[in-house]
């Protein structure tokens, strides 16, 4: 939205992209989702200890309305998943996401009834930051990388439909699409089956279709 | 047979209740120290009253009430499916019973302790809503930690432990509306205001639903289980040593006494006592534990109040602590550094002197927080007189810890039943007067300087020696043994593959965590796996009584509220 709506396609060069890219990326304004025990390293980066300012990142909004970065801490369970969906669609573009650490990657290890097995479930992630929890380098790491992606985007193309494991993300229903893993999981099966085929070279193809 | 072993080791408990209850006592075992007494079902309700009210016994505290379902151990699926079990303990007597009353598959109800024991309300509710097992007599009993339309109930042994059952809907439970609707002849319009799951001021995700005359709170209801993740059936599927750093997760403010709790219980199975080094390097970092999560409560707690320079020291001094953590078991936070008969490594080398450098910095923060908070005029405005809960009130709803001694009860457990070698060392135990907000607050702080002096006391008290009991059924062979000796081979491959395994049985134990009683009850089928792990935490009762201090405050108070109960959501939701 904004900037996309005013200047329309085909107008704005590749210095433009540079100079808003680069007010993006150093000005992140994170939500922080705490759930769990990640939050307690979240309060550590935050600190003045690993001092997040150098990063521009360090105001967290606590409205959604507010904030461009949501940054999920913590296990989701089936219960709270509605309502991290929820924040996500009421932010507004451009947005990013972090899974912050292992629970919000993947579940981490609960693999159970109440656990959402990742947040990409759900909502689309930009960033995984792995680590049960991870530490507060790691973070920064992560926070880096988003800024990496943020300063590679082409800010026309934003508004391309957001692709959630293969399925159109919708903000009408909850998606919740068949985990990934599974579909890997299956295709090392079968790629190991057939002659000759290293697993990770099927594995990319598949990602591609 | 019921009434076969009565006769060996009658307690004070027993006696008496065999003098009032002839018929309704069925059995007694007194295993590993904890005096159980199973009655019949009839006479739930009528032997907790006898046992709350009877002047030898005064049991006024329901420490704990959950159930086990015995589908497939004994002769399980009949007459005697579930158990529900109960905790007592009886503050003036100091000590502790175990009530057991079975309830039947096909019928699973059982009389609700609500009128006996406030504090009953929302343990049951969790029964309900894990084993499917109704309370008669109950007024509000719903769903706590799942939600509606969740079909089934996760903790019977039938249900599997990887069947989800995804929302689609907003899960927000009505039922506080539904029954405020019916009111509507009341002449006020009162507001309803919701706050969280996602709350700025809220460290932990709940929902609490205020109804609002003004901005005072009329009434209220609190929503959890937004972090539930299964923790007592994830135990039911792994090996007692790949639970502990499930157990890290449950109060991830304070994960080491949980490592302690947790390998306490399962060494009270076995009958066996860590070596005297270990114990006392078990207590230090208890200690050490306590301190983080106090600071943190604290920060926390003054930042959503305003006071963010107070969040920037103590993290900073916390982080120093969670080095020195890091130093002994490689993690800052999820650490697990227990094992069942000892712990993981000795401490380092030069952590005596590290220590030093990080209490002295920890006393300078601690003198820098008291002098922005003690004389600070909004501090106390928003802290003094918030939150306010009476002592008596506080123990029927099964409070423990710095929030029931903020009302001035003396109850804690490192005291009331030492554990470890908590009887050898020197510390007090800080009271409060008023119970509000700005007690508990005191109560935090002086606690952190007398876990400093248990620290400094194990440290010159700890004998040199080995932290690891030297018992092939639980311990490790060392690795030489293992690449040298086929007995040393086949233990370590059976200790790993099939896991310790302690005897069949149950037990209790109790520590004193950062938020009060964490008691872990374990039931064993004498396999690798516990048949059952149920974890006491001391938020879930402190949060049943949220509302009952927060009533008649202001909407404003319970940030402060909810920021001294200091409610960690891994432990409350499991």
């Amino acid at each position: 939205m904004g900037l996309e709506t005013i200047f329309g396609s085909g107008f704005i060069t590749s210095q433009l992209n540079k100079i808003i890219n680069w007010g993006r990326k150093n000005s992140f304004f994170p939500l922080p989702f705490v759930t769990a025990c990640c939050g307690m390293e979240f309060m550590a980066t935050w600190g003045s200890h690993y001092d997040v300012a150098r990063f521009g990142a360090e105001l967290p909004r606590f409205s959604p309305r507010q904030s461009d970065l949501l940054m999920v801490v913590g296990t989701i369970n089936h219960k709270i998943a509605p309502v991290l969906k929820r924040v996500y669609d009421q932010m507004c573009e451009p947005k990013w996401v972090i899974a912050f650490g292992a629970c919000a990657s993947s579940g981490g290890f609960y693999r159970n009834y109440a656990t959402v097995q990742g947040i990409d479930r759900i909502i689309p992630v930009d960033v995984y930051i792995a680590g049960c929890p991870p530490r507060p380098e790691a973070v920064l790491e992560g926070l880096m990388l988003l800024q990496k992606k943020v300063e590679g985007e082409d800010i026309l193309n934003r508004g391309a439909p957001i692709m959630v494991n293969g399925q159109a993300y919708s903000e009408e229903r909850l998606v919740h699409v068949e985990p990934p893993m599974d579909r890997r999981a299956n295709h090392v099966i079968a790629s190991h089956e057939g002659p000759g085929v290293h697993p990770w070279q099927g594995f990319e193809e598949a990602e591609r279709r | 047979m019921p009434g076969e072993d009565m006769e060996v080791d009658e307690s004070v408990t027993s006696v008496k209740l065999k003098q009032a209850f002839a018929g309704a006592l069925l059995g007694r075992h007194a295993e590993h120290g904890d005096d159980t007494l199973t009655v019949r079902r009839e006479a739930w309700r009528d032997v907790a009253r006898f046992l709350r009210d009877e002047p030898d016994l005064r049991y006024n505290v329901l420490m704990d009430l959950t159930a086990v379902d015995y589908l497939t151990l004994g002769d399980g699926g009949t007459a005697a499916r579930y158990e529900v079990v109960a905790h007592l303990y009886s503050l003036p007597h100091n000590q502790r019973v175990r009530l057991k009353a079975s309830v039947p598959d096909d019928d699973p109800h059982i009389d609700s302790l609500m009128p006996v024991w406030e504090g009953a309300n929302w343990f049951e509710r969790e029964v309900y809503d894990m084993f499917g097992i109704t309370f008669d007599g109950h007024p509000d009993l719903r769903r706590i930690l799942l939600y509606n339309g969740f079909e089934g109930y996760p903790l019977r042994k039938d249900y599997p432990q990887d069947k989800e059952q995804p929302l689609d809907h907003n899960a927000q439970d009505p039922t506080f509306y539904m029954n405020k609707r019916d009111d509507a002849g009341s002449e006020t319009r009162h507001m309803f205001v919701h706050m969280g799951p996602s709350h700025p001021a809220m460290h932990g995700v709940i929902h609490m639903t205020l109804e609002l005359d003004g901005e005072t709170i009329v009434d209220g209801d609190t929503e959890i289980g937004y972090l539930h993740r299964a923790f007592e059936k994830e135990a039911e599927s792994h090996t007692y040593t790949q639970v502990i750093p499930y157990t890290d997760r449950l109060n991830y403010v304070s994960p080491l006494i949980n490592n302690v709790a947790f390998v306490l219980a399962v060494e009270k199975l076995f009958d066996v006592e860590a070596p005297e080094r270990c114990q006392y390097i078990r207590v230090l970092v208890s200690e050490l534990s306590r301190i983080t999560d106090h600071l943190t409560c604290i920060a926390a707690n003054a930042m959503e109040l305003g006071a963010f320079t107070v969040y920037f020291y103590f993290i900073k001094a916390r982080e120093e602590i969670w080095r020195l953590v890091e130093a002994i078991c490689g993690a800052r936070l999820t650490t697990t550094y227990t094992r069942v008969g000892g712990v993981m490594a000795d401490l380092p080398a030069d952590f005596a002197d590290r220590l030093m450098e990080v209490l002295a910095l920890l006393d300078e923060q601690m003198h820098d927080v008291e002098r922005l908070l003690q004389k600070n005029r909004i501090f106390h405005d928003r802290m003094r007189g918030t939150g306010i809960i009476a002592p008596h009130d506080a123990l029927a709803l099964s409070f423990t810890g710095p929030v029931l001694r903020s009302t001035g009860v003396d109850f804690d457990v490192r005291k009331t039943t030492p554990y470890l070698v908590y009887d050898r060392l020197d510390f007090d135990v800080p009271l409060g007067e008023t119970g509000d907000n700005y007690d508990r607050y005191l109560v935090r702080m002086e606690e952190i300087r007398q876990s400093v002096r248990l620290v400094e006391q194990c440290m010159a008290q700890m004998p040199d020696g080995p932290v690891q009991l030297d018992d092939a059924r639980m311990t490790m062979p060392p690795k030489a043994e293992v690449y040298g000796t086929i007995e040393g081979l086949m233990n370590h491959f059976k200790l790993i593959i099939e896991g310790i395994k302690p005897p069949a049985g149950e037990a209790y134990v109790s520590v004193e965590g950062a938020n009060g009683e964490l008691g872990f009850y374990l039931v064993s089928d004498g396999t690798g796996r516990p048949y059952r792990c149920r974890v006491r935490p001391p938020c879930f009762a402190l949060m049943q009584g949220l509302q009952k201090m927060l009533k008649g405050g202001m909407v404003a108070d319970v940030v402060a509220t909810f920021g001294t109960i200091n409610m960690i959501a891994g432990e409350n939701d499991r």
